[in-house]
Formats: C-alpha cells, sequence, structure tokens
C-alpha cells in the first residue's frame, strides 16, 4: 500500500538509471543514513557500538570485498582473511612510520598495498577456474598468515610478535588506541563505509561492473564484445582486495586495537565468506544482511536467551551459534541460493502488487 | 507513429569499402585438432553489404569456420583478410575491436543480467571513460552512460522487445534469448556480423519475425552478414551467396540458385549411392 511505484514515471534515462528509482526506497535510504549517523551514536552505548555496530561495519565492507570478487566478477576467494590482514599490517606500518599524518588517511592508502598483493594473486586466474584458484587463493591466505608471523619487519620488531595500535589523532579528536572513544571510532569507520560503499556502487552500475558480470555469467561471449579478460579479472581482484584491506586495517585499528596473526586466519576467510553467500552474491545491500546477521545472531542469542528466561554458559553460545549458521548456510544453499538479498526483493516485489499476488 | 521507417541512428561504420567490394577473404585455411581435419584448404570471401550463407551438414566445418574468423581457432595454414588487412593470431577482443561481431548456436547471453545491461555489454567497446571517471558516476562517465543507453534503445525498439526491458534473460523463452543475443551483436555497430544458426529451434512464426530482422538490419543498417543457417528455405530466401562446406572442404560457391543445382550439394545432402 504504502510501497508503490504507481505514478512515478520516469521521462529521461538519467532517471530511469538511478540507484534507487522507487521513491519509497530513496526515503527508506534516507531514514537508514539518519539511523546510523544520529540515533545509533546517540543512543547506542559503549558495549553497542564497540562490539556490535563498529564490527558489524567493517565486516560489511569485507562482505563487499568479496562479493565484488566472487558475486560480481565470479572468481571464488578463500583469501579474504589474509587481504584483510595485508591492510591491517600495511596500515600499522604507515601509522609508525608517518605518525603525523591522519589515521583515516592511512587506512584508506593501506589498500593500496592489499590491492596490489590481489593483482598478483589473481594472475592464476588468467588460467584456471572455479575451486582450482580458490585453493590458489588458499596460498595466498596460508602465505600471508606466514609473512605475519616470520616477516618481525612487519610488526616494527615487537617482542610479542604483534602490532598494537598506538593513540592517533585526527583533527583533534582521538580516533585510535586505548583513550579513543567509541563514537569516534564509530563515526570513522561508518564515513569509510558509506564513501566505499557509494563508490563501489558506481563501478558495479557502470561499464566495469558490467565487464565483471560479463566475465562470471560467460567468458567467452564476453571476450566477444571486446572484454580482455585480463583487465576484467585483475581489476576485480583490486577492487576487491582494496576494499579488504581497508576493511582490515579498520578492523584493527578502530575494533580490536591490538592483532596477532591468528586475527587474520582462514576461519576470517571463511566466515566472510559465509556472510557473503548467506547475504546473497552479487549483492550490496545483501553484503550488509550477511554481515548482520553472521556478526549479531550470536550476540542476540547470548543477550536474548537469558531475557527469554533461559541464560545459556557462553560456550555453548558458541557452539549454538555454530551449529546455527552451519544449518542455514546449507538450508540456504538449497532453498535460496541467492540469498537474504533475494528475500528481500521477493518481498519488495510482493508488497508492490499487494493486495494481488502479481501485477 | 511514423509509417515510414526513419533513417537508422545505428549503422555500420563506414571503412571506406563500397558495397560489393571483398569486406572479408578467407584463403587456403586449414584447421586441425591433433589428428582431426575440422578445415581443409577453404577460400571464400565475403563482400560488403551482402548476407552470405554456409551451409553444409553436421560436422562440416561451418561453425569452426566462423571460430576462426573470430580469433577463437588460429589456423595452422592460409590467412584471413579484413578490410584488406591481413591478420594471422588474433584474439577475440581484438576481432570485435576490428568490427566483427557475432552470435553464437547455443545462446550465450549473460544468464544473471537483465536484457538491457546485456544489450549494452555490447556497447563496452565504445564506452571509453576510465576507472577514476566511473568511481564517481559523474560528468562524462554519466554522459557516455546515457548516450549509449539512447543506442541500446533504439535496439530495443527495432527488435521489439520494449516490454522485457528489465527482464533478467534467464527468465526469457528461447525464441526471446536468441532476440536479445542478435541485439547485443547490434550493440556493437559491427562491419561484419556473424550469425550461427539464428534460427535454430524456433516455430515458422519465430523463424518469419527472426528472417524479418536479418533483412531490416541488412538494409537498414547496412550491416554485412554472414550466416550460418539448416533451414534450406530460409538461406535460399535470405541470402546472396552461398557457400557449401562437406567434411571441412568447400563443394560450391555461389548464388542460391548456382548451389541448389550443384550436383556435389545435392550428393552431400541426399547421399550418393555407392
Amino acid at each position: 500500500m504504502l510501497y508503490r511505484e504507481v505514478g512515478q514515471f520516469k521521462t529521461s534515462y538519467a532517471a530511469d538509471q538511478q540507484v534507487f528509482p522507487i521513491r519509497q526506497d530513496r526515503i527508506g535510504v534516507v531514514l537508514i543514513l539518519l539511523v546510523a549517523l544520529v540515533v545509533v551514536p546517540w543512543a547506542g552505548n559503549d558495549f553497542f557500538l564497540s562490539a556490535v555496530a563498529i564490527p558489524f561495519l567493517v565486516l560489511a565492507l569485507a562482505t563487499i570485498g568479496l562479493n565484488v570478487l566472487t558475486g560480481y566478477a565470479g572468481q571464488l576467494s578463500l583469501g579474504t582473511g589474509g587481504f584483510m590482514g595485508v591492510g591491517a599490517y600495511a596500515c600499522y606500518k604507515l601509522v609508525t612510520t608517518f605518525p603525523d599524518a591522519p589515521i583515516i588517511v592511512h587506512v584508506l592508502l593501506s589498500g593500496f598495498a592489499a590491492a596490489a598483493l590481489g593483482i598478483v594473486f589473481g594472475l592464476p586466474s588468467l588460467r584456471i577456474k572455479g575451486l582450482y584458484l580458490a585453493v590458489t587463493t588458499l596460498a595466498a591466505q596460508f602465505f600471508f598468515e606466514w609473512c605475519f608471523i616470520r616477516v618481525p619487519w612487519l610488526y616494527n620488531y615487537n617482542a610479542s610478535g604483534a602490532i598494537e595500535v598506538p593513540g592517533r589523532q585526527m583533527f583533534g579528536v582521538t580516533l585510535t588506541g586505548p583513550s579513543a572513544s567509541s563514537t569516534a571510532r564509530y563515526y570513522a569507520v561508518l564515513f569509510v563505509v558509506i564513501v566505499l560503499t557509494f563508490l563501489v556502487k558506481n563501478l558495479i552500475r557502470g561499464r566495469i561492473g558490467r565487464q565483471w558480470m560479463m566475465i562470471r555469467d560467460m567468458d567467452i561471449a564476453a571476450e566477444l564484445m571486446g572484454v580482455r579478460p585480463l583487465h576484467a579479472k585483475l581489476s576485480a581482484f583490486a577492487v576487491s582486495s582494496y576494499l579488504c584491506g581497508v576493511s582490515g586495517a579498520m578492523f584493527v585499528f578502530f575494533y580490536l586495537g591490538a592483532a596477532e596473526p591468528s586475527a587474520f586466519s582462514v576461519t576470517l576467510s571463511f566466515q566472510v565468506l559465509f556472510m557473503a553467500i548467506l547475504g546473497g552474491l552479487g549483492s550490496l545491500v545483501g553484503s550488509f544482511f550477511g554481515a548482520a546477521f553472521i556478526w549479531i545472531l550470536p550476540i542476540l542469542l547470548r543477550w536474548g536467551m537469558p531475557l527469554v528466561g533461559m541464560p545459556l554458559p557462553s560456550e555453548t553460545v558458541t557452539q549454538l551459534t555454530s551449529m546455527i549458521v552451519g544449518a542455514l548456510i546449507i538450508v540456504f544453499l538449497i532453498l535460496e541460493p541467492h540469498g537474504l538479498a533475494r528475500l528481500w526483493q521477493i518481498g519488495k516485489e510482493k508488497l508492490r502488487v499487494w493486495p494481488f499476488p502479481y501485477a | 507513429m511514423n509509417a515510414i521507417a526513419e533513417p537508422p541512428v545505428l549503422a555500420a561504420p563506414d571503412d571506406g569499402i563500397k558495397p560489393g567490394e571483398v569486406l572479408l577473404e578467407v584463403n587456403n585455411v586449414s584447421l586441425s585438432f591433433g589428428g582431426v581435419k575440422a578445415v581443409t584448404n577453404i577460400s571464400f570471401d565475403v563482400r560488403k553489404g551482402e548476407i552470405r550463407a554456409i551451409i553444409g551438414p553436421n560436422g562440416a566445418g561451418k561453425t569452426s569456420m566462423l571460430n576462426v574468423i573470430n580469433g577463437f581457432y588460429h589456423p595452422q595454414e592460409g590467412e584471413i583478410v579484413f578490410r584488406g588487412e591481413k591478420r594471422r593470431r588474433m584474439q577475440p577482443y581484438e576481432a570485435a575491436a576490428s568490427g566483427i561481431a557475432r552470435t553464437f548456436q547455443n545462446v550465450a547471453l549473460f544468464k544473471g543480467m537483465s536484457t538491457l545491461d546485456n544489450i549494452m555489454s555490447g556497447r563496452t567497446l565504445k564506452m571509453k571513460r576510465g576507472f577514476l571517471w566511473q568511481l564517481l558516476h559523474y560528468g562524462p562517465a554519466r554522459d557516455e552512460e546515457i548516450a549509449n543507453r539512447r543506442k541500446v534503445e533504439e535496439i530495443i525498439d527495432f527488435l521489439e522487445i520494449e516490454a522485457i526491458r528489465k527482464t533478467p534473460v534467464g527468465k526469457l523463452p528461447y525464441g526471446l534469448q536468441k532476440r536479445v543475443e542478435l541485439g547485443r551483436a547490434l550493440a556493437m555497430e559491427p562491419d561484419l556480423l556473424l550469425l550461427d544458426e539464428p534460427m535454430a529451434g524456433m516455430n515458422l512464426e519465430e523463424k518469419e519475425d527472426m528472417s524479418r530482422f536479418i533483412l531490416d538490419v541488412n538494409r537498414q543498417m547496412r550491416t554485412t552478414i554472414a550466416l550460418i543457417e539448416h533451414d534450406m528455405g530460409v538461406v535460399m530466401d535470405l541470402s546472396d551467396r552461398v557457400v557449401v562446406l562437406d567434411y571441412g572442404k568447400k563443394i560450391a560457391d555461389g548464388t542460391p540458385d548456382v548451389v541448389k543445382n550443384n550436383q556435389d550439394v545435392i550428393d552431400a545432402y541426399l547421399g550418393v549411392a555407392h
């Protein structure tokens, strides 16, 4: 009833091609942005911002990164955790080498290190596909993990072998380190995620995104339309690794505060892959759904079960979440391979023609 | 609506070759896979502005011939001359850039994309704006996107597929998928359009529609067409000249009337008593 596009006529191609052609969607996006910018920092306590909102946004960005590669360009990757680690260590090196530059600049620059390595490890994709490519990205994952342990230059020869986030300020506000407020860190993460999501959306709806999808859907026909597989695949690897790198840098600098190499293990790669699959491959909004689902479900279980009179010990919650998430992934793969994003889309379609079953 | 067809905005590029002159020349091409000879010593030409049919029984090497022309296969012997330029090893994207478009025997659309996006993908080579403009999707990149959308909409009008503009192509019936694939090839504004069995699996009505589109493309856009087809009625009606292959060899070449009465062709199709 409320969600109708009746009477909303498009008189130009520009209007028809906008990201949110339906007015109600535009209102919805403005509302979500308002909630994220005003309501969450105002109403959320320190725990909510630090342990829920910030990691959710960071992991959503990593999921978008993986989605660019796997969902849009069709190249399966298991190296997400490794590329996030590259971003984190690059950012650590940048911050300790140039302590005076603003931290956000470092975070955004550190993605380029991940992008460069992404291109290198994307080269096998020109020859191999599917599961075999997944194995080479897994090799990248283990190689990076090995580097994080064995190359002391990366962690500035710390005795502990871990990277500690130093306190850094930007415009007089402390953004990183132990003394940074959760609100400041939340705004920093939110800013980066909004800007990068917007830019990725632009890439996807233009020529470059179409080239990725052409390669994904039918690589032979794509070549025949003039797509060079080298450019299309490596640009997907670069953009994907950039996003994962930035996400990894934020993961350490705005969420963890300190990180050991094990933070970027293959477990993280799989966690992000599950987020992408559950959320919906080839969908940006799905990346947020997937990250929210997998990150927030355990927290809900931990905090929600006592409220309904079923207090659970924390190790039970951990195991329960693994079981629920595992089962849901199987269910989704069978019933809705396009994930939560497709459910969302179906819901909107139904709403548009309600009360009739179809238009 | 205007009763008289307006001059088409989409048209094959003017490359200085006049209608009737040779556009593509295949000279003594041989192609083999290991010990299997797919194509043996074949020569023929395609003239600017004509509809050229390639026919022959199954396994005669027709599709292999198309694959050689647009760079999927590299012949062991012989050469291809396109617009007077000799070429030897060419990648498919280079063939695309030189103005050769193609449809496939089994529909090869981008299944996850809408009709509009599929046809837009044919404009890939016409879009030049780089990565940074694309990131912003503003100014020149946006203008370019809209200018190409306008061209694509002309093709959508031409092929009468306005109603399925936003439908994912995977959901379309086979006949429409074939039509979208033709649209995608047309969006490249090719010099030479290769059609691999454009009517395979269609009913009579769909075949008539497709024949009409092929003739219109040829006449209005002045696109040179080389097509493979098994429906002899269609081939004889549409094409200006026909080349007949059998077991990888050329057995006849000429106007439909000449080919129809050629004894070798009749033997190849009907078999010979031994």
